[in-house]
Formats: structure tokens, C-alpha cells, sequence
């Protein structure tokens, strides 16, 4: 590739990142709003909630230190290295390398380490609770997420996010179609997990006990809020993003088609996240581990029917 | 021209003297520990300096030769990068550990143990110099038993205390249990090749039994040096009970003389078959899971980063188990991720290790107290020491752009390469560790999390009596050096790649094939690009925030208590009640003590709630059956009366027996 598209491409994926995640919460809340016989806001409503923290003013605890300050700043930058990481449209990222994989798996976990602890800066017992739930049940996601690389590493023969997101069923993968299937089921959960959805979270709630993300961020406010808020937008982007080139065809070799399919198919992504927050009530909290480790038994499933079968 | 073997020489002589002037000065003087402290950073700097050469002009040092009564067994120093690259940490860490101590352990202040501890501090360096740097097996057991007994006085500095002898006692007992191991190994190896050298062996010359157990008996003893799962139960009460800046050296350096001890020996046993890898990759993944689960449910800080050292004791052996097998299938790729992953996992784990233990000991002397439940908002008193702390944290967590993360990468990179990227050979159990390494991680973000916010960040659970104090110079420059190096290698792991690269081919035995360094197959340019964007991008994010936040402040209040009107400090989140929920997930390998209140009337009265987790291995499976052996011995006492005429008689019965029947 020469510069000039590569520049053009790097641009290109910058904008998308910068414009497209906070596009699909305004997705999702209609969606729910559409199942709930409701009107519902604004597409562009998150932008509006962003733009509008950051022009408000903070109060800030008495309690806190530079951490609870830094800790949406490197959640945002976390996840906004994350998206540089991945392939959007087309195979290729604007950082990519050998074992970029780890590099995306670490940086988020660099990003959820910094907002827990800036949320314990506070000395909320909410908060604490939140924390203690985030962190545990990052542990159960995560062996899930390299479960999932584990299998794509082998079905692709390579270590780089452009190569193992790669548009599964036109690669001619032949026996390894449903290793895959069975790695976007537990991707689907571990999107779901991992960007506190329902039914592991509920986004909307405002009652502290019950909460996880909502109630780490609960002291954050203004610019600090409305970076978390870009910041978990990013996030769930990403997540979708990935779970869309698992499976949706978008080798044609025609780029503007390419990226046509994958925008497509982000957009239904959000929309089939609306209807599952729709129709499904939260889990109880104790059911969480059960449900996530269910999408570590079907990953880890789907690795040894692949190492087995072939 | 000036030999630079003779400054390692030097350092020798001057660490393991470096405490005996003390022992001529008063108790209470200052100067005593200053000049052992002195004696101690030049000989460090020295066997430093000495150390380089191996690295810069010759591969193969030898240092020393001078006979001893023993046949066949001159005490024979001699460097290769292997050694040399064990040695560094070691003279890094105990030379600033003592530098801490010149503040933390203060002369004046502790006139009773100073002393005693500054003579073994210095010989535990000497000892643990000469171990590495064994040439023969009887020069490695000379070290070896140095090392054990000195540590063994260290952690019984403050021997006055209880809790601290049975450290101690337990201590010694393990370590012991080690020696006896080593003692059968080498004379098993003797018996069967006729000489000490520590040299390559084939099995041939060995016999593929002897090997085996040769591997075994090396298993158990350094493994247990090392506090591999199942046979850390020494470890834990160890770091806790000894002053932090020694804590430091025993885990950052003292534990690592095990894993030189199996590196060394795999590098003996040339040949080995496939399950010996298999086995250590169980048994690192094993250690490295379970260490950090322990460490989740411990309330003292001193013990819960011990059982993160037998988590990290896990990622290095996983490390040496892959590549024990690439040696076994032949295959120098997944050698060279394995063990530049375990080797560099050996020095980072020095280094962030020790610099959490020095900064848990900034806490101690601060608050006195390793109750983690008791502690809290020191970040703001303390702000140097939250800060080395939270690096540490980080690090250990293995997230970018610290050094921890480059060698969980290198050693996630050659687990990957067993499913057969690039045409390699395949073997897909060896992959199954990936997911392992991936929930320590996580579980170790967990613990440090828990850690530094309830030690740190809130208020403090306890009411004060006095102000809090920032640690001096003494304390906060060896902590400066250790985050400093912590971050050079997390973004410049070039550096250290050639350094790797020389080790690794001493281990391969010089035969791995040409072409196959760090360099040209690990992204370790990429990753340091990423690094310093990451850096960058967070240093501009912070400075925006900090404008912006600036301008618009509409000022402080307390914390949001969702409309409680008198929230006081005892109502925050505790250590335990973070880690309940994993814990409680983990009940049954953690075997889970709780004690609940009974709530049994309309109005209940004060209540208690206590939750332990017990150290399992001591408690269920070492302490029992060492009780039932000490019953079935008891018998034997049946001949020790104790009067030195029943003695002679014995010496007596048994010279008669001798000379009526030997032949």
C-alpha cells in the first residue's frame, strides 16, 4: 500500500471510531424504545449527552486523589488504543503486528484497572460493590476471550487482530464452521459481559445495590463523565465490531462494499443488543458467574472440537 | 591487563564481610550499619561491574579454583551468561535492600537484632553469589546451605516474637527438606558419571533412569526453595515475619535461587523426555492460578504478596516447561519464547516484587500494622509510596507499558506457537495454558486492585494517633531505581534481547539453529512503539482533563452516600468484602473459613463477622502427617537416655560388632 492510502485509510478508521460508537447507544435506546411502545430519543442523543457534560462544570469528593481524575483518562485512552488494534471495513488496522492480540486483550484490562481503582478513590461502599463485582467477573470473562483467540489463532494461522477477525465463511475455513459459530455465541456473551449489558447489567438502573458499571462511575461528573461515557461507546464498538467480522461475509475485494457490509452489519449488531435488552430480564447476581462460564465451557468446547477434528 | 574476574572475587569477600565490623562497634552506634551498608554497595558494584564482562568479552569466565580436602572438588567460581544473568538482579536487589534498611531498620532504633541482621544480610549476598556461580556441585551446596542459613537467621530477626521463631523453624525445616534432595541428587549423578562438574549430561552417561530421578529429586528440592504449589507452605509465613527490605531479597532474589537451581539442572540433564515439560507446565499452571486465589484472601499485605510470588514462581516455570518441551519435540522456537519469557519473567519479577514489598514497608514503618483491613487513604499522606506502589501493582498485573507485560507476552507468544502457527509442529495441550495465564492475570488485576485501593485510596478505616509520616531519602531512592527499571524494560525490552538471546544459547547447549534470535521473531520494537504512544497519549489525555476540570470546578464535597447523612470510615469497602465474591467462588480449593452472626432475635445485639483462609497445604496435608511421623518416631527415644556412659557403650558394642564380623 502506499502512503497516501494508508494515511487515507488511517483517517478513515479514526473517524469511524471518533463517530460511530456513541451512533449506536442512539441504535440501541431506540430499539428498546420501539419494543417498549415508546417514541424514544434522538438518534444523535448520546452525542448531545456527551457534548454536554463537557461543557459542565465538577464536583469532585473531598475523599479523592489524582487517581479518581486519571482513571477516566486512561479509560478512554485504553480503549481508544483498543480500537486502533482492530480491522473495521477491511483486513488491516492502523497498528498491527505480530501478537497485537495480547497487546488488545491487556490494554483494556489496563483500562478497567484504572476506572475500578478511581472508583474506589471515593471510599463508597457502592462503589466498592461495583468494583468488586467488575473484577470478578472479569475473571471469568477473560479465559473466555482467549479461549476464542485460541481458536481463531488456529483456524487462521496467525496472531494479528486483522488476520483472525477475519470475515470466517469466505476464507474457505471448510471444516472449522462451526468451532466458529460456537465462538460468536460466546463472543455475543462476552460482548454483552464485558460492556455491562443485560442481562449481566442493566445500563438504565439507578438503584446503587444492584448495579456494576453504572455504580463505579456513580462519583464521576462532567468532562470525567462524559469521557467514561465515550470511553465505554469505544468499547462496546470494538466488541461488536470484532463479533461482526467473525461471521459476516466481507472479502469481495471491492472496498466500498466492504465497509458498506461491515457499517450494516454494526447497525444490526445494535439492534439485535437492543432486543436482547428488550425481552430478557437481568440476571440475578449469582447466576452472572454461571452465565459467563458458560461462554468459557463453549469456547474452550469449540477449541477442542478443533484441535480434534482435524 | 587488569582481570575483571577478580572484582566478583572482591564482592564475594566484601558482601560476606560486610557485617562483621558492626559486631566490634556499640550496639547503638550509627557507624555499624553504615559501614556494613558501605562495604556492601561497593561489593555489589563490584561483582556488578565484574559480572558485565560475561556479557561484554568473554562467555565463559572462570573465577576461581582453590583446592579443598574434599577429592575431586576444588571450590571452582565460573560465570556463563546463565549465571550472570541470575547474578544481576541478586547484587541489584539486596545492594538497594540494605540502602532501605539504612532507614526502615534503623540501627538506633532495633539495637537488640541490627546487628545479627546486618552480618547474615551480607552473608545470604555472599552465599547466594557463590550458588549461582558454582561451578561443581560441592561449591553449589556450599552456597546453597550458606544461603538457607542465613535467610533462616533473617527471618528470625525479631526473635523475641512467637510467630516469627515458627516462621523461622518452618523455614528451616523446608529448606533442609531441600538440601536433602540436592544432597541425593548429586550424589546420585556423582555415583553415576564419578565427578562434581556441573556439565552437560547425556543420557548415555546418566542412564535414562537415573535422569529421571535425577529431574525429580531437583524438582522437589528447588521447587521447594522456589514455593512451588504444592510446596510453597514455607513461603508464606517467611516474607511476612522477616523485616520488609529482607522480604524484599527473599522474594525478590532468595526464591529465584530455585528456579536457577531447575534452569541449571534441565541444562545438566541434556535430554529430556517429553512429560518432564509437561509436568512443570501443570505445575506452573497450578502455582500461578492458585498463588494469586490464596493471595485474594489474605488480610495481611506482607503475606498476601508472598503468595503472589508463588503465582509469578507459576508464570516463570510455565515459561520453562515450554520450553523443556520445544527441546523435547525439537523445536528452538518455542525454547526461545519459553525461556527469554522465563528468564525475563526471573528479573522482572525482582524487580517489581521487591519494590512492592519496600513500599508495603514504607506502610508498615508508617502505620505499623500489615493489616490491610486497618489501613486506608494513605495515598495523600504518603504520596511517594502510593505512587511506587501502584506501579508495582501494575506491573505485576503484567499490564502495558511495564515490564511485567513483556514477559507474560513472550511466554503467550510460545504457548500460541504449540498450536502450530507457520508450519511449526503441533501440540495443542500445551495451549491450554493460555486461558490459564489469562484468568492469573485477571485475578491478579483483582488482588491489586483490592490491595491498593483499600491500603491507599479512600480514608483511613482507623483513627489516627499520630500524623503520618512520608518515608525519607533512604527509603523512597532504592524504590525510585527499582520503577525506574521496571519501566526501562517495559519500554525498551530491546535492551535486554541480546542479553536473553546469549542465555538462551548457553541453555540450548550453543546448538539452537542460526537465525533464531529474540529479535527477528518477538514484536519487541512494536511493542515498544505502542509503549511510548500509550505513554504519550495518556501524559496529553491527563493535561487536557487537568485544563479542562480546572476552569469548571463548582467545588469539593464528601462523598455521594446516596442521601446517609452520617457515613463514617468503618462503612467503606474492605479487603474482604472485594475479594468475597472470587473467593467465595473458590471456596472449596480455599477451603473458606466464615463465621457468620446468627441473627436471633427482633433486636440483635452486637455482631461479629470473621472470614480466614487458612494455608491449606501446611494445615490439611504437612502438619498432620509430620505429627503422626513424629508419634512413630517417638519410639526411638527408647535408646536416647541421655548419659554419655549409654553412649559409649553403643560405640563400644558397635567396635565389637565391627570387629567379630566385618569383613
Amino acid at each position: 500500500m502506499s502512503t497516501m492510502v494508508v494515511i487515507f485509510l488511517t483517517f478513515l478508521h479514526v473517524l469511524v471510531v471518533v463517530a460511530l460508537p456513541l451512533l449506536l447507544q442512539g441504535v440501541i435506546n431506540r430499539t428498546k424504545a420501539f419494543f417498549g411502545g415508546r417514541q424514544g430519543p434522538p438518534l444523535l442523543q448520546p452525542y448531545y449527552d456527551v457534548w454536554r457534560l463537557l461543557q459542565k462544570g465538577t464536583v469532585q469528593s473531598t475523599t479523592t486523589t489524582w487517581i479518581f481524575r486519571f482513571g477516566p483518562v486512561v479509560s478512554l485512552v485504553t480503549a481508544f488504543i483498543a480500537a486502533m488494534l482492530i480491522p473495521l471495513g477491511q483486513n488491516w488496522a492502523p497498528c498491527s503486528f505480530y501478537g497485537d492480540v495480547l497487546l488488545f486483550a491487556y490494554v483494556l484490562a489496563l483500562g478497567r484497572f484504572f476506572l475500578v481503582l478511581s472508583a474506589l478513590d471515593t471510599g463508597s461502599a457502592f462503589e466498592g460493590m461495583g468494583v468488586s463485582r467488575d473484577v470478578t467477573f472479569a475473571c471469568l470473562a477473560e479465559p473466555t476471550l482467549f479461549f476464542c483467540i485460541l481458536v481463531l489463532a488456529k483456524i487462521f494461522d496467525s496472531l494479528q487482530m486483522a488476520d483472525l477477525f477475519n470475515a470466517a465463511f469466505t476464507s474457505g475455513i471448510g471444516t472449522a464452521v462451526t468451532p466458529v459459530l460456537l465462538i460468536f455465541v460466546s463472543w455475543y456473551l462476552l460482548m454483552l459481559a464485558e460492556n455491562c449489558r443485560i442481562p449481566f447489567d442493566d445500563p438504565n438502573t439507578h438503584l446503587e445495590l444492584t448495579m456494576i458499571h453504572e455504580v463505579i462511575v456513580l462519583d464521576h461528573s462532567g468532562p470525567m463523565l462524559a469521557l467514561i461515557q465515550i470511553a465505554s461507546a469505544i468499547k462496546l464498538f470494538v466488541f461488536a465490531a470484532l463479533g461482526v467480522r467473525l461471521v459476516l461475509p466481507s472479502n469481495f475485494g471491492n472496498p466500498v462494499a466492504e465497509w458498506m457490509v461491515f457499517l450494516v452489519g454494526v447497525i444490526a449488531m445494535a439492534i439485535t443488543l437492543g432486543i436482547v435488552e428488550s425481552v430478557m430480564a437481568r440476571l440475578r447476581m449469582n447466576r452472572v458467574p454461571q452465565m459467563l462460564t458458560a461462554a468459557g465451557v463453549t469456547a474452550a468446547f469449540s477449541f477442542i472440537l478443533l484441535v480434534t477434528t482435524r | 591487563m587488569f582481570e575483571y574476574s577478580r572484582l566478583v572475587i572482591l564482592s564475594v569477600v566484601l558482601c560476606a564481610i560486610s557485617g562483621l565490623p558492626s559486631l566490634f562497634l556499640a550496639r547503638r552506634s550509627c557507624w555499624s550499619q553504615t559501614i556494613a551498608t558501605g562495604l556492601l554497595i561497593v561489593g555489589c558494584i563490584c561483582g556488578l561491574i565484574g559480572i558485565g564482562q560475561v556479557y561484554f568479552v568473554v562467555a565463559d569466565l572462570e573465577i576461581a579454583r582453590w583446592p579443598t580436602p574434599v577429592p575431586n572438588a576444588d571450590f571452582v567460581l565460573a560465570a556463563d551468561s546463565l549465571s550472570a544473568f541470575f547474578l544481576i538482579p541478586i547484587l541489584l536487589v539486596t545492594m538497594l535492600g540494605s540502602i532501605y534498611g539504612l532507614e526502615y531498620w534503623k540501627q538506633s532504633d532495633h539495637p537488640s537484632d541490627s546487628q545479627k541482621l546486618q552480618v547474615f544480610y551480607g552473608l545470604l549476598t555472599s552465599a547466594l553469589t557463590v550458588l549461582v556461580l558454582a561451578h561443581n556441585s560441592v561449591t553449589f551446596l556450599v552456597g546453597w546451605e550458606g544461603m538457607a542459613i542465613s535467610a533462616f537467621f533473617l527471618v528470625g530477626t525479631q526473635d523475641e516474637k512467637d510467630d516469627v521463631r515458627e516462621a523461622a523453624w518452618l523455614y528451616l525445616a523446608a529448606s533442609h527438606a531441600a538440601t536433602l534432595a540436592l544432597f541425593m541428587m548429586f550424589a546420585l549423578m556423582y555415583g553415576a558419571t564419578g565427578s562434581y562438574e556441573l556439565v552437560p549430561l547425556s543420557n548415555e552417561v546418566l542412564g535414562a533412569g537415573n535422569a529421571t530421578i535425577v529431574f525429580l529429586l531437583a524438582l522437589a528440592g528447588f521447587g521447594l526453595k522456589a514455593g512451588l504449589m504444592p510446596l510453597h507452605f514455607w513461603l508464606p509465613s517467611a516474607h511476612a515475619m522477616a523485616p520488609s527490605h529482607v522480604s524484599a531479597v527473599m522474594s525478590g532474589v532468595l526464591i529465584k535461587a530455585g528456579i536457577y537451581g531447575l534452569v541449571r539442572m534441565t541444562w545438566v540433564l541434556a535430554e529430556p523426555p517429553l512429560w518432564w515439560g509437561e509436568l512443570l507446565l501443570v505445575l506452573g499452571g497450578v502455582s500461578a492460578v492458585l498463588g494469586v486465589a490464596f493471595a485474594l484472601g489474605q488480610h495481611d499485605i506482607k503475606r498476601l504478596l508472598a503468595y503472589h510470588s508463588i503465582e509469578n514462581i507459576g508464570i516463570i516455570v510455565i515459561g520453562l516447561g515450554l520450553a523443556m518441551i520445544g527441546r523435547a519435540m525439537n523445536e528452538p522456537v518455542w525454547i526461545l519464547f519459553g525461556l527469554s519469557g522465563c528468564l525475563l519473567h526471573v528479573w522482572n519479577h525482582a524487580l517489581f516484587k521487591s519494590l512492592l514489598f519496600l513500599s508495603a514497608g514504607s506502610v508498615i514503618h508508617a502505620r505499623h500494622t500489615r493489616e490491610i483491613d486497618h489501613l486506608g487513604g494513605l495515598a495523600k499522606s504518603m504520596p511517594w509510596t502510593a505512587g511506587f506502589f501502584l506501579l508495582g501493582a501494575a506491573a505485576i498485573c503484567g499490564l502495558p507499558p511495564l515490564n511485567g507485560f513483556i514477559s507474560e507476552f513472550l511466554i503467550y507468544l510460545g504457548l500460541f506457537q504449540t498450536l502450530g502457527l507457520g508450519g511449526g509442529r503441533e501440540f495443542p495441550v500445551a495451549a491450554f495454558a493460555v486461558p490459564v495465564l489469562a484468568m492469573m492475570g485477571a485475578l491478579a488485576v483483582a488482588c491489586f486492585v483490592k490491595v491498593f485501593g483499600v491500603v491507599f485510596l479512600g480514608v483511613s478505616r482507623e483513627k489516627l494517633e499520630y500524623p503520618i509520616h512520608e518515608s525519607g531519602w533512604a527509603m523512597r531512592a532504592p524504590m525510585l531505581v527499582l520503577s525506574v527499571c521496571c519501566i526501562a524494560i517495559g519500554l525498551g525490552p530491546t535492551m535486554v534481547a541480546t542479553m536473553l538471546d546469549q542465555s538462551i544459547s548457553v541453555w540450548s547447549h550453543h546448538d539452537a539453529q542460526p537465525a533464531t534470535f529474540l529479535e527477528d521473531i518477538a514484536p519487541l520494537g512494536q511493542l515498544r512503539t505502542a509503549a511510548i504512544v500509550l505513554l504519550l497519549s495518556l501524559a496529553l489525555g491527563a493535561f487536557w482533563l487537568h485544563r479542562r476540570i480546572q476552569n469548571r470546578s463548582l467545588g469539593w464535597t464528601e462523598t455521594w452516600g446516596c442521601g446517609y447523612t452520617a457515613p463514617t470510615a468503618r462503612m467503606q469497602y474492605t479487603a474482604s468484602s472485594i475479594a468475597q465474591f472470587l473467593v467465595e467462588l473458590m471456596a472449596w480449593p480455599l477451603q473458606l473459613k466464615v463465621e457468620r452472626p446468627q441473627l436471633t432475635s427482633f433486636f440483635p445485639s452486637t455482631a461479629k463477622f470473621k472470614s480466614h483462609v487458612p494455608e491449606v497445604v501446611l494445615e490439611r496435608a504437612v502438619l498432620p502427617i509430620v505429627h503422626s511421623l513424629g508419634r512413630c518416631l517417638f519410639w526411638f527415644r527408647i535408646v536416647q537416655q541421655g548419659s554419655i556412659q549409654l553412649y559409649i557403650l553403643y560405640i563400644f558394642a558397635m567396635l565389637v560388632f565391627l570387629l567379630l564380623f566385618w569383613r
